[in-house]
């Protein structure tokens, strides 16, 4: 499939070979993470998405292939280097015990830390950015532990984000989350990357990446099927050779989006 | 709380402050109440000038030949199997980590023991319970590698190492001449009895040189209890703080067994006991170093006079007083 040669990459994966132990995940994967870009990873379970995104975020050393970052592969650059300049929500992190939220959130600073320089002015004002952006400003003396868990992703976004990185990505940040805290979650990154940052998600659901991406990566079995816009490849044959499920595809009302819209074995509406 | 100065800056819990602040005082009276009282009473102006060294001789004598190397022995031996503790607590993320029970504590017992039944001289005990230690930790960690350490996993096979290792301990005590078996079991519970100098010195030489690499790791290690994954997106060189960490953790809790035989409960405690104290998040490793110090030395102070009659070995005080303090805690805390 043609990439988009023309837009330019900081972060991108060549000849890719991703293996847990002995199962190889996906083989000889390349992706393009396109500048400035919402780029969501989407996919059935066990297509690779996460395995991609972590070895992107190199958290899985590729078993062929390489991750570059600005031209350099990114195993060869100092670590803190790398943590400068590329962030990662996990998909899940331990709170430690009796955190507070300014505590939690001024972690995400490290990497510009040094034993002598352990909480400057910049730290200080990073991280209240980042828990303003968040909205997090007015649990700011709050145990993180004895928060709902929409209120704690957006704790773990104000981390990431006080890290300062122009790329950041997103391990399924909105699994675990009812309907309103995903849409919440979501809107936050869209404002995120609006304000220049690259972002990459893996996500669940089909709609919601049509909604918020500007990039959409389609897998399946360890293979990328499509990427582009998502109004120029979700169609309903696409659906049906990713998802193995017949679709109808109109246009969403609020946002223009491809809105996929299941085909009904059972309830179909019955004109009376 | 931020102090900067110049370039210079860092963050702090006045809290953590406060506490720490207390218990160096708490670490200098039992320090001085140690000196001064006992069979020969030395009264605290002698005791000052005895320890710099311009006392009279009788009180020189007393205090600097007899109690003090004791004391010193003990805030340091407590100092470093607080920190051990610490190190081990944080990298399992959790507190049966601590080094009396993943068997590295036992396995130092099984070298002094076999120090003792070797000859029983001092170096050959001190030296036996220091391989033990490192054997058993490089032995546990090679069985827990499996492409990296996972800190339940490192707890899982320590637990049974030290299942196996007591058992050996028992056999070799059955095993062992009467007057062997006496000895080891006496250095068994741990004691400060009778340390002088030649005990404190290769503890503050480890202490001296293991310190600056603990004020190092701590922060990464703090990461590090966040998970794998979030410490690794931080910067964090996993595997290089692993093993560092690691090393320094069974590296003081080898040469404070050496110099006062495995004193069970002050790595386990210490940095709980510190972490309630400060309520900060994790376990702190300058706090749980001062709490190992002063639970070791006030453990030792009460074995003394308190009970001045049946002289216990510390071992068994610090397991009851450090018991009942944490008991009382976590009675305390809300969750």
């Amino acid at each position: 499939m043609a990439l988009p040669q023309s837009e330019s990459a900081r972060l991108s994966g060549s000849d890719l070979t991703l293996a847990y132990d002995q199962r190889v995940v996906a083989a000889e994967l390349d992706v393009r993470i396109p500048d400035e870009s919402f780029t969501v990873i989407i996919g059935p379970n066990a297509c690779g998405k996460s395995t991609l995104l972590r070895a992107l975020a190199r958290m899985l050393k590729p078993r062929k292939g390489a991750v570059h970052l600005d031209g350099s592969v990114i195993t060869s650059l100092p670590s803190k280097e790398v943590a400068r300049r590329l962030g990662l929500l996990p998909q899940s992190s331990i709170v430690p015990d009796g955190i507070t939220v300014t505590d939690l959130v001024a972690r995400g600073r490290y990497p510009h830390q040094k034993l002598m320089r352990q909480w400057s002015r910049a730290d200080e004002a990073a991280v209240s950015e980042a828990m303003r952006a968040t909205d997090v400003s007015e649990l700011a003396d709050r145990i993180v532990d004895e928060l709902s868990g929409g209120q704690r992703q957006r704790v773990w976004l104000a981390m990431a984000l006080a890290q300062e990185t122009p790329i950041l990505l997103l391990d399924e940040p909105t699994t675990f989350l009812d309907i309103s805290h995903q849409i919440e979650v979501l809107d936050l990154c869209a404002d995120l990357h609006e304000a220049g940052r690259t972002m990459v998600a893996v996500l669940h659901d089909l709609n919601q990446a049509c909604r918020y991406a500007t990039h959409l990566i389609v897998m399946r079995d360890g293979a990328i099927v499509a990427e582009g816009e998502p109004a120029g490849i979700v169609t309903p044959d696409l659906v049906a050779q990713v998802f193995d499920l017949r679709c109808e595809i109109i246009e969403d009302p609020q946002s223009g989006t491809p809105l996929i819209i299941p085909e009904a074995r059972r309830q179909v509406r019955t004109t009376a | 709380m931020s102090i900067r100065f110049g370039p210079w800056s860092v963050r702090l819990a006045p809290r953590a402050l406060v506490v720490a602040l207390v218990l160096v005082l708490v670490a200098f009276t039992v320090t001085v109440a140690a000196i001064a009282t006992g069979e020969f009473t030395v009264s605290v102006p002698d005791v000052l000038t005895a320890l710099f060294g311009q006392g009279t001789p009788v009180a020189e004598l007393i205090v600097s030949r007899l109690r003090a190397p004791r004391v010193v022995t003990g805030l340091l031996v407590g100092a470093a199997f607080g920190l051990s503790g610490a190190i081990f607590q944080s990298l399992t993320r959790n507190p049966l980590g601590s080094p009396d029970f993943i068997g590295f504590t036992a396995g130092a017992s099984t070298g002094g023991i076999l120090g003792v039944i070797a000859g029983g001289t001092a170096l050959q005990i001190a030296g036996g319970a220091l391989a033990g230690c490192v054997g058993t930790a490089v032995l546990v960690y090679a069985l827990a590698h499996r492409g990296g350490v996972q800190g339940y996993r490192l707890v899982l096979v320590g637990i049974g190492a030290n299942a196996l290792l007591l058992s050996a301990n028992s056999y070799l005590l059955t095993r062992a001449n009467i007057n062997d078996a006496a000895t080891a079991g006496a250095w068994l519970t741990g004691s400060l009895s009778g340390r002088g100098w030649d005990h404190a010195i290769p503890v503050a030489v480890a202490l001296a040189a293991l310190l600056p690499v603990c004020a190092c790791v701590s922060r990464p290690m703090r990461m590090l209890e966040m998970g794998e994954d979030s410490a690794r997106a931080m910067g964090i060189r996993v595997e290089g703080v692993r093993a560092t960490a690691i090393t320094v953790g069974v590296l003081l809790c080898a040469v404070a067994t050496a110099a006062a035989g495995p004193v069970i409960f002050v790595a386990l405690a210490a940095p709980q006991l510190a972490r309630r104290l400060t309520r900060s998040p994790g376990v702190t490793m300058g706090a749980s170093a001062l709490m190992g110090a002063v639970l070791l030395t006030g453990a030792d102070l009460a074995a003394q006079r308190v009970l001045a009659a049946t002289q216990l070995p510390v071992g068994v005080l610090t397991a009851a007083i450090g018991g009942a303090y944490l008991a009382l805690l976590l009675r305390k805390d809300r969750h």
